[in-house]
């Protein structure tokens, strides 16, 4: 590790504390439906759209009507963007005459947009039309982005209003997201992007000839409007197949440091956000500082492994030490422009937060450094996490931490003020364990299907921490892979998609159930006998609860695939 | 005041009988029916079903294997067994108490009076709600109900375990009798007020054997987080089997038995229902009785407890501290007065009166030769005192003494009005139609009391007085016994509404109440502990009663409910650290044919993969067992705010639960090695 490497972490966590309370505050304003610098701009075309669709930004809804909204809107635009995808090729902007996309990709490429996943078993150069990654892809970052917001506003509300029986109203959260957030931040972060030289155009793909006298295809398209929201809606699905390691969709040092600061934006203003609605910011806080020591601690790993590289190499003379002209360690899979550092840190908050973006190839990082991100996912991506998931995945283990501790200290366990019962440990519980059910189990099937397996590049361990990787990838909403695996197959293109929507909805449902349930409950008054939930001793518990949960859920499987590798690797082979 | 402090023996955790009976029923208990309330548990059951299939199996085909799925079978048995031990332990010392309740409950004979008033003879199972009863010295109390004419002293040793006989008598707040106890002299008329089989003994008898038993609220969250738990186990296991043939291996059925076993929260799971029975037992033991155990739970959640001052607070009664004459008068002469006037006053505050004035005048002069006439307290009066032929002194009230002189001298309304700010009662004291001074009255605050505030208050229990007395009174005991707040002049609507509005702001609330007018306040508060001395309308209003009629149980009863809530966290908490060591132990001992280099994860180098599994197995039987006294006694409970309960029950039974079965399994491991069964 490099005095450099470190300070690339520091900056990013700087300017994290620095954003966390002022985007918290705006967005708390935003979505209480107040003034902000934006309205005189804004409210009258969000004035417009409300009498255009008929809602009334007023009225509330109870979680059930909440829940039921949500999946209507995310449905009707899973089918638009499905047909869409089906008959690309007459729905114009299609210079490179690309032709209908297959009906198990499309279905695959239609839930993974509208779950926030933005897994992509295509190349969007080769498969895409400018007119599907704008109005299909690009509009779902939107969407889903937004929705994921929506969720974790419902959640605040219930654990913060006191014999409330509503949540909110999700048409209005919806479009307030969009319009005084996401399309905001977008607009400007898409300029800057521009300036780093992202491409933004309708060309057609342009041929060149390469320095060695070769002909090369270079793709062209509107990238930069869709790479700020692939980042700041933590989607992930970039427009090229190499995604943020292509240099149309990341040419600059500074392009890569404000495509990792827009993922963690909007999750880590959400703690503070939370401990305003709360009206104790502590509490917000401590969710954040739970979050930090999480992501630093991933951080610390992924680079320690990448940064010390493969022993076997080592041992046959490569150097792989670093030195003002080399970054040394692991450079499989990586862009030399970019090194060892920002890979790793790349690669920490991608799979913290459920972005699933990449600017390096997981699938050819160390064992231990994919295993870190690979448990990134697993943890239920809550380190900052996806916007809105990320919260509210948290929030769950919250729940389950306050019930623990509760009971330690000899009291029904209350958060908040809010007692945690039998029906909210219920909701908490699928909450945690549905998720895990569909990786291990689709993971399972996979991994006795000998016709899955002729998908996999690589045998033994590594292959099944592929396997692992895509459905903990589809579970969580992620989207980043091991990429030796081949899903663009009937089964994984099939099985994918229902594990995206079940990690997706399945955690939305019970969440928001649990938030309806707690928004119902009188608030108690803390006294000497409630123990405190912003401490730092709060803080540990939360994270072991953490990583217990889903260590205990995955260390077997984990054994078998990167720790066996890992262990194999050191005793001189390799798959 | 009844306040009888023995308690009923405490029933010796390992007696003899009890383990006995216990064993036997642990074995009882392993009909897959009655385990199936318990998932965590049916699960090793059917675990261990399956390990004895493969076991029989093994041995017919003569496999090499069937040695050690023998130990391992033997293992999970046991972890059953002992699980269903602890409950039987628990439930053991209930049945004890409830087998010596029902042998008050054979056949009583009842004396049934009809419209007429004539006697008839009736068994008491025959008796309903509203028939009168008679019952004489001698006779045992056919049925609960309300004395409605008559005085007699009971025995009610059969319910309280206190023999020494109480007061019943018709009207009042003692009205109230027990099916059961028995008359110890005069006679009483008695409306019946439960059915056969509904009583108060009945209502004990099913309590304690757990009959009915319903799972408390955190027990049902608990149990879900635990069957939960037991399922996403279920799916790890079911899923590595399918890694572990990818990987080129399936793993033996009995050794995937056996982690799944190890990773479920057998301990907890084993353990949960110990600990409810043990926690409604311990209040048993201190002559609470719960009518359910949500109520006891519920008492560890209270946040403000309303205490009555007197018995309470301060002792049941005021003492005399203090005479302050009229001018002219010397105070041994006040002394004199007052003695002569509380001579007969049988009460404790007239005998503070001549205990305090014998230290000015040791002994009375001339009172042999006078005829001396005493003259009752009565509530019209509100005086009482004696004449010595012509000579009438009086003492009572002040007000009302001032009716009887001409002239109340200013000194003497000013010491009237010292002793009231003070929180005292001023007594007046006048000798034929002369003020001659006055008695300083005080209340006798706790000793040890106001400690006991600070560790309720350390707890984040707030506790309100609830007193009779004037706001002036009420305020210097508070002052004085370190009560958070007061409530002065309490009626019972001041006292629900007080209950109303606590628990409008959130909080939970405890109150003990003895008469039928504290019955609404009773329903009303979270946790109501009506006195057994009490009327039957309050005791049903009530979700507790105490049987030894002692106000400051309300402070125990909330330990126990905090006790109870924190062993079963604790226990938890242990029980899900352990398996990170279980799975050192038996993950690389099931990997390390098909990856020899995974022996870098057996950290405890145990001896070969058969001992490591075999010694997870024996550690996670074995802690059930070991941690039975705990769950039945409980985790010591701690007045700490939450913060340091937390932090330390995080560091015993988090960390500690972390560290310790590292140090148990490789202890085991060692042991099989010296056995040979390595």
């Amino acid at each position: 590790m490099t005095a450099m490497g470190l300070l690339q972490f520091g900056l990013i966590f700087g300017a994290l504390l620095l954003t966390t309370k002022p985007l918290g505050s705006y967005m708390n304003k935003v979505f209480d439906g107040e003034r902000t610098f934006l309205s005189p701009l804004l409210s009258p075309l969000e004035l417009w759209i409300y009498r255009l669709s008929g809602v009334d930004p007023n009225e509330e809804m109870g979680w059930r009507r909440y829940a039921a909204s949500l999946m209507l809107f995310s449905v009707v635009g899973g089918v638009l963007l499905y047909l869409q995808l089906r008959f690309q090729q007459f729905l114009g902007l299609n210079p490179a005459g690309l032709g209908p996309v297959e009906a198990g990709l499309a279905f695959n490429t239609a839930m993974s947009f509208l779950t926030n996943t933005n897994w992509q078993a295509y190349s969007g150069e080769a498969t895409m039309t400018y007119m599907s990654q704008m109005a299909g892809l690009a509009y779902h970052n939107f969407a889903s982005a937004a929705v994921g917001i929506a969720v974790a506003v419902a959640v605040m509300r219930g654990f913060t209003r006191a014999a409330a029986t509503a949540l909110g109203n999700f048409w209005a959260d919806l479009v307030r997201g969009c319009l005084y957030l996401l399309l905001p931040f977008c607009a400007v972060g898409g300029l800057f992007l521009v300036s780093q030289g992202v491409i933004q155009n309708f060309k057609p793909y342009e041929k060149v000839k390469t320095l060695s006298g070769a002909e090369q295809t270079l793709p062209m398209g509107p990238v930069a409007s869709q790479e700020i929201i692939k980042q700041f809606g933590t989607n992930g699905g970039g427009f090229f197949n190499a995604n943020s390691a292509h240099p149309f969709e990341n040419p600059t040092p500074l392009s890569n440091y404000l495509a990792m600061l827009a993922i963690f934006l909007i999750p880590a203003a959400l703690t503070y956000q939370f401990g305003l609605m709360a009206g104790d910011t502590r509490q917000g806080w401590a969710v954040f500082a739970c979050m930090s020591a999480l992501f630093l601690a991933g951080f610390l790993v992924v680079y320690h492994y990448e940064q010390k590289g493969n022993p076997l190499l080592a041992a046959r003379g490569a150097d792989q030490t670093s030195s003002a002209t080399q970054s040394g360690g692991n450079m499989e899979g990586k862009e030399v422009r970019f090194g060892i550092a920002s890979s790793a840190l790349f690669a920490t908050i991608t799979t913290d937060a459920s972005c699933g973006a990449v600017n390096s190839m997981h699938d050819s990082f160390t064992p231990m450094g994919g295993l870190a991100a690979l448990f990134n996912i697993m943890l239920g991506e809550v380190i900052f996490g996806g916007v809105g998931a990320g919260f509210y995945g948290m929030i769950l283990l919250v729940v389950v931490t306050v019930f623990l501790a509760g009971l330690m200290v000899g009291r029904t366990p209350e958060y908040l003020g809010k007692k945690i019962e039998a029906r909210d440990m219920k909701y908490a519980t699928l909450g945690i364990l549905i998720p895990s059910f569909v990786i291990l189990g689709l993971a399972a099937w996979a991994a006795l299907r000998p016709s899955a397996l002729t998908s996999l590049a690589n045998a033994g361990p590594h292959g099944l921490s592929e396997i692992l990787y895509a459905y903990s990838s589809a579970v969580g909403n992620n989207g980043s892979a091991f990429a030796g695996l081949n899903a663009n197959t009937w089964f994984f293109n099939n099985t994918l998609a229902w594990a995206m929507l079940l990690g997706r909805f399945f955690i939305i449902v019970p969440v928001l159930a649990l938030a309806g349930s707690l928004a119902g409950k009188k608030r108690a008054p803390a006294s000497a006998g409630t123990f405190p939930t912003h401490t730092p001793l709060f803080v540990a518990l939360l994270a072991s609860v953490t990583i217990i949960v889903a260590g205990l859920t995955h260390f077997p499987a984990l054994s078998l695939g990167p720790i066996a590798e890992h262990l194999v690797m050191l005793s001189g082979k390799l798959y | 005041m009844e306040q009888s402090l023995k308690r009923r023996k405490v029933a010796a955790l390992w007696r003899g009988p009890i383990v006995r009976t216990a064993v036997a029923d642990s074995i009882k208990k392993l009909d897959p029916r009655s385990l199936a309330k318990n998932p965590v548990m049916f699960v090793v059951e059917v675990g261990s079903f399956v390990t004895t299939w493969f076991w029989v199996r093994g041995l017919r085909a003569g496999s090499p294997d069937a040695g050690f799925a023998g130990h391992i079978t033997l293992w999970l048995w046991f972890t059953v067994l002992f699980a269903n031990f602890a409950e039987a332990m628990a439930e053991g010392r209930g049945k004890a108490q409830a087998e010596a309740l029902r042998r008050t409950k054979t056949e009583t004979a009842a004396k049934r009076l009809d419209d007429m008033g004539r006697i008839e003879s009736v068994g008491a199972a025959a008796l309903r709600k509203g028939d009168v009863v008679l019952a004489e010295a001698g006779d045992i109390i056919p049925a609960d109900g309300e004395i409605v004419e008559g005085i007699a002293s009971v025995d009610e040793s059969a319910v309280t375990g206190e023999s020494a006989p109480v007061i019943r008598e018709s009207g009042g707040d003692r009205s109230s009798v027990t099916g059961g106890t028995k008359v110890n002299s005069d006679w009483i008329k008695i409306r019946v007020t439960a059915n056969p089989g509904e009583g108060f003994i009945d209502k004990m008898i099913a309590l304690v054997e757990g009959a009915r038993r319903q799972k408390t609220p955190n027990e049902i969250a608990l149990n879900i987080l635990l069957a939960g738990l037991t399922l996403v186990f279920l799916a790890v296991l079911m899923s590595l089997q399918a890694f572990a043939v990818y990987s080129g291996g399936a793993v033996p059925i009995v050794t995937l038995v056996a982690l799944l076993v190890c990773l479920i929260p057998t301990t907890i799971g084993g353990l949960l229902s110990a600990i409810g029975i043990a926690g409604i037992d311990r209040l048993m033991q201190s002559n609470v009785l719960a009518m359910s155990g949500r109520a006891v739970e519920a008492a560890g959640d209270v946040d403000c407890l309303l205490l009555d001052k007197t018995g309470t607070i301060t002792l049941g009664n005021r003492m005399a501290v203090e005479f302050v004459p009229a001018p002219g008068v010397a105070v041994e002469e006040l002394a004199l007065d007052a003695q002569l006037s509380s001579l007969s006053d049988e009460t404790p505050e007239g005998r503070s009166i001549v205990v305090l004035a014998k230290s000015f005048v040791p002994k009375p002069t001339g009172i042999g030769e006078r005829r001396m006439i005493f003259v009752p307290f009565t509530a019209q009066t509100r005086l009482s005192g004696v004449d010595l032929g012509p000579v009438s002194i009086r003492k009572g009230a002040v007000d009302a003494v001032l009716k009887l002189v001409d002239h109340m001298p200013p000194a003497l309304t000013q010491a009237v009005e010292r002793i009231a700010k003070s929180g005292g009662t001023p007594l007046a004291v006048a000798r034929d139609g002369q003020a001659r001074g006055v008695i300083h009255l005080k209340d006798v605050v706790k000793g040890g009391i106001r400690l006991r505030f600070e560790q309720l208050r350390a707890m984040g229990i707030r506790t309100v007085m609830i007193t009779g007395d004037n706001a002036l009174t009420a305020a210097a005991i508070a002052a004085e016994s370190g009560v958070d707040d007061f409530l002065a002049q309490a009626t019972p609507e001041k006292k629900l509404s007080l209950i109303r509005l606590e628990q409008a702001k959130g909080r939970l609330v405890a109150m003990v109440g003895d008469g039928t007018n504290d019955a609404p306040s009773l329903a009303q508060a979270d946790v109501g502990v009506a006195m057994n001395t009490g009327t039957t309308a309050a005791k049903e209003a009530g979700n507790m009663v105490d049987l030894d009629s002692n106000p400051t149980k309300l402070i125990e009863i909330v330990e126990v409910g905090k006790q109870l809530l924190m062993t079963r966290g604790a226990l938890t908490t242990f029980s899900v650290a352990n398996d990170v060591s279980k799975y050192f132990a038996i993950i690389p001992a099931m990997f390390m044919g098909l990856f020899p280099e995974m022996a870098a994860l057996n950290v405890m180098r145990l001896h070969s993969p058969h001992s490591a599994i075999l010694a997870s197995v024996i550690f996670n039987a074995l802690i059930i067992v070991a941690l039975i006294p705990l769950a039945l006694r409980g985790v010591k409970y701690r007045a700490w705010g939450a913060h340091a309960v937390l932090r330390y029950n995080s560091l015993v039974y988090g960390v500690g639960g972390l560290v310790a079965p590292f140090v148990g399994i490789k202890l085991i491991d060692m042991g099989l090695v010296a056995v040979g069964l390595g």
